[in-house]
């Protein structure tokens, strides 16, 4: 591979270390306006007034907004249009926003949001989804017709067969909580009328054309009438969809309406309590295995707590049903998956995307079968994971892409010496017990049946041979535009400095769709793998002749087009010079279309995704007996990428994924109490610290994959998803006490009494 | 009352002496560098240096500030442009994710360098211990603070 760049180099780095990087809460105007949100007090209420006339009479204030406001569209949503711009006919959750005061400072808004008087009635609340499953449950959206946002399913073989002929069948109950993004940036928009008549938006969002699709319906606008510019984001993690598209639409309706920009910030308590969170799993689980350890049958019940609004929950739940078997092959499956609405806080779209609830089930309760069976637990997984040509629990055959589940497993056990170190594990004895533990997962890649999933990519060459690239694809930190760059710089053969990556505008390339779903460098390096191939062709088809060559046989390397003999060579700059003068347009227009998937609902049966990812990660840990600290170790991570684009951003996608979930096994447990969240802050609520986290180490496994134009896969979330069930699995190695709920909460008592 | 900001002595103005220094910072001197993350203390992406050492400025008055001298991310450059060695530590180690951290990052670092030029990562570690960064996992930051060590023998 040519090196094309510095080490570390990122497109936004000397900006962000200087100070110097915009994000949006430091765009500033001249007569701007600011705007904040009011709630009421209510969980679930029937909304019969909003007076306004107190708020509208504060200092400062210039207008107070609310759903009878709205010219366009209210209600929104990607899948069901249940979420509020405002607060219409209910309040169904505590962080509905009824109204949005618009005031000519931050301070004189916020002064005046507690005048806002809130009429409602109340209803009865309800916080948990089995209450909500009942008859006789009240309905939170009545033209909904059931609380049921959506169901899934897997049907595979007989399981009533597949338990009788187990030697050994295992029952258990696991339940995970909500979970914050704790994005560092919470959410902020800024809106401004334009003089050609474009409504500007920008915000700290993950996704402009979603944006823009709220935005445009809510103003009641075409679409071309709005243009949502990306600014650097402060975090997302999949948190900045929804929520921070209708932060946007409020903001634009405010901009509209007063003909002013505006500015609206959310406080982090703001944040905190209104936007969606990961969802908490209830899941009943029941494992059939032989006694050799094969994993004969699997029945399973997954509850989701969906919270106030739809967002995406069926896409979550439908990825956790896919996957509901971990990654192992099972030839009788019963899994049902249901959506619930209640009046907790939303649940969408987070790193992990409904699998690292599923992971921390699946891998749990393997290790304690093959404990039952007094087998190894490696051994136990040996015989059941997905190899090169299994079929997958939905009849999909794994082919057409290396399957590296057992190497991942080789590499990591090897490189942590896992099994002389298991010898040394505690279980239970001495005050400071030492564990170790791993865990595994394959997962799809990008959105599988959630959606269309297709990319462009604009590769525009100047006639001094720099390039400007522009993709359907946002930048939300993780480096999106490094890594589409130097895959250009690749392609090109040229220095990825004249590389100039334009920020994304929804008015300048066609919608892509989001950047979720780890679908970044697959979805949209592809679309600029493909771009720059068909300009190359392009390139080539001119200059062929004059290198003494056939247009296939043109190299471009080194900022030159290269003969087949090295002595005929012409500069890039100098070609690019050259076509202008020919009245060509060193132009291209790149499109990746995922490869088709199948889904039947009614079966549960498909190829579910077009490519999947294999990841491995072991941790070490001790835990104090008295007190329940845990302190981890040593951590160790193996994924298979397909192929590394730049190592640098790979190992920050390693490492910070690990982190996250750390949090999510030990730390992280958003306590809503009747319905108000109490950790309402970055004080209380606790996601990890330096001190936290071990040393960690990163294992990338490169198998070039060919369905992706770059051989690159994904990493973003494979590497969140199993440090949940790694920990657990070290803790019960330590102490001898397997826990079923996150976080793992080591209380003093755990280390005399026993969990469960 | 005055104070200094990246070694401009400023007059503090009258309506500000009872407000938070990260709002003076952002919102007068257009120092947008610190950030807002909580506003409570807990997150440390407002971190300034108070002579040379790391305040949370959402936690200070800007009255409180009198007669201090501060650093913030914006002064830690030459004038020219030309990065301090630890900025460009922190872009050759990969330490700068969404970059929402970075500014207040570098800055307890810078005080932790200046005070010990020769920490260990656990030392680094309590050091940043304060400053939450929920992208990198912290290790890569580690590593530039490591690497940019050796550069603050010579001042
Ligand atoms: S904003 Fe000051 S510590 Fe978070
Ligand atoms: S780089 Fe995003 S919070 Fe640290």
């Amino acid at each position: 591979m040519q090196s094309v760049k510095a080490k570390g180099w990122r497109n936004d780095a000397v900006a962000k270390v200087t100070g110097r990087a915009q994000f949006t809460d430091d765009l500033k105007f001249p007569d701007l306006l600011h705007a904040v949100p009011v709630y009421s007090d209510h969980v679930h209420a029937k909304l019969l007034a909003v007076d306004t006339t107190a708020a509208e009479a504060s200092p400062g204030v210039v207008r107070v907004l609310t759903s009878a406001d709205v010219p366009g569209a209210n209600r929104f949503g990607q899948i069901i249009r249940d979420f509020r711009i405002f607060a219409d006919d209910r309040i169904r959750y505590h962080g509905d926003v009824v109204a949005v005061v618009v005031a000519e400072t931050r301070e004189q808004a916020t002064q005046a949001a507690p005048l806002l008087r809130v009429e409602a009635e109340p209803l009865p609340v309800l916080l948990d989804p089995e209450e909500a499953l009942k008859a006789d449950a009240i309905l939170i959206h009545e033209n909904h017709g059931s609380n049921v946002i959506n169901t899934h399913r897997v049907r595979r073989g007989d399981v009533q067969k597949g338990f009788a002929r187990a030697d050994l069948v295992i029952e258990r109950t696991w339940q995970t909580p909500f979970i914050e993004h704790a994005y560092m940036e919470t959410e902020v928009s800024v809106c401004f009328p334009r003089p050609d008549g474009v409504l500007e938006v920008r915000g700290s969002m993950q996704h402009p054309f979603s944006t823009r699709r709220f935005v445009a319906a809510c103003l009641g606008v075409p679409l071309a009438g709005v243009e949502v510019v990306g600014m650097p984001l402060g975090g997302g993690f999949g948190g900045k969809d929804d929520t921070a598209a209708i932060v946007c639409a409020r903001t634009a309706l405010a901009a509209k309406l007063l003909n002013r920009p505006v500015k609206m910030w959310y406080s982090r308590e703001c944040s905190i309590r209104e936007s969606y969170k990961r969802h908490p799993y209830r899941v009943y689980y029941k494992m059939g295995l032989s006694g050799t350890g094969e994993i004969i049958a699997v029945a399973c019940k997954i509850i989701a707590d969906g919270g106030a609004y739809c967002s995406v929950t069926p896409w979550v739940t439908w990825r956790s049903t896919v996957q509901c078997c971990g990654p192992y092959r099972v030839e009788n499956v019963h899994c049902d998956t249901w959506g619930v609405y209640t009046n907790n806080v939303v649940s969408g779209a987070m790193r992990g995307f409904g699998s690292p609830q599923m992971n921390f089930v699946v891998e749990s309760i393997i290790e304690e079968a093959a404990e039952k069976l007094g087998m190894s637990a490696i051994e136990v997984r040996r015989r059941n994971l997905v190899r090169q040509g299994s079929v997958t629990i939905t009849g999909q055959k794994l082919d057409g892409h290396t399957v590296a589940m057992e190497q991942v497993l080789d590499r990591v056990l090897e490189a942590i010496d896992y099994e002389n170190k298991l010898k040394k594990c505690s279980r239970g004895a001495g005050d400071e017990q030492y564990g170790i533990g791993l865990a595994m997962s394959y997962r799809g890649v990008s959105l599988g049946a959630e959606g269309v999933d297709f990319c462009a990519a604009i590769v525009n060459v100047q006639a001094d041979g720099s390039v400007i690239l522009d993709v359907g694809v946002h930048e939300n930190g993780q480096g999106a535009e490094t890594a589409m760059s130097l895959i250009l710089a690749r392609e090109l053969g040229i220095a990825v400095e004249k590389i100039h990556y334009k920020r994304s505008s929804t008015s300048t390339i066609p919608d892509s769709g989001t950047t979720v779903a780890s679908r970044g460098t697959i979805m949209g390096g592809g679309a600029v793998a493909l771009a720059a191939r068909e300009l190359k062709t392009k390139i080539a088809n001119i200059f062929a002749a004059e290198l003494h060559c056939a247009p296939e046989e043109v190299r471009f390397v080194d900022n030159h087009l290269l003969g087949k003999e090295e002595n005929h060579a012409l500069p890039f700059a100098e070609a690019m010079r050259r076509m202008f003068q020919q009245q060509q347009f060193p132009y291209a227009l790149g499109v990746y279309r995922a490869p088709r998937v199948t889904w039947d609902e009614e079966s549960g049966q498909g190829n579910a995704y077009f490519t999947w990812v294999y990841g491995c990660q072991a941790v070490e840990l001790t835990v104090h007996k008295k007190t329940g600290k845990v302190k981890l170790l040593n951590a160790v991570a193996c994924h298979d990428v397909g192929r590394a684009i730049d190592n640098t951003l790979l190992l920050g996608q390693f490492y910070g994924g690990m982190a996250m979930g750390t949090g999510y096994a030990l730390h992280e447990d958003l306590q809503i109490v009747d319905g108000k969240i109490h950790h309402a802050n970055l004080n209380r609520y606790r996601i990890p610290r330096a001190l936290d986290l071990p040393e960690m180490k990163a294992i990338v496994v490169e198998n070039f994959d060919a369905v992706s134009p770059t051989g690159a896969k994904s990493i973003g979330e494979p590497s969140n998803e199993i440090m949940a069930p790694a920990i657990a699995n070290a803790l019960y190695h330590a102490t001898g006490v397997r826990h079923y709920t996150l976080p793992i909460k080591r209380t003093p008592a755990d280390g005399t009494k026993g969990g469960r | 009352m005055q104070l200094t900001v990246n070694g401009i002595v400023r007059e503090i103005p009258e309506a500000w002496i009872e407000k938070s220094l990260i709002r003076y910072l952002r919102e007068e001197l257009a120092l947008t560098g610190a950030k807002i993350g909580c506003e409570v203390g807990a997150c440390g992406t407002c971190t300034v240096l108070v002579d040379d050492r790391p305040v949370k400025s959402c936690l200070k008055k800007v009255g409180e500030m009198a007669g201090a001298s501060i650093l913030t991310i914006e002064g830690l450059a030459v004038a020219d442009g030309t990065l301090h060695p630890l900025q460009q530590a922190f872009i050759d180690a990969g330490a700068v994710q969404c970059g929402f951290c970075t500014p207040g990052m570098i800055l307890v670092a810078h005080a932790l360098l200046l005070r010990n030029p020769g920490p260990t990562r656990e030392e680094i570690r309590r050091a940043i211990h304060g400053n939450l960064c929920r992208c990198t996992g912290y290790q890569q930051i580690i590593d530039a603070v490591e690497q940019a060590a050796p550069h603050y023998h010579e001042f």
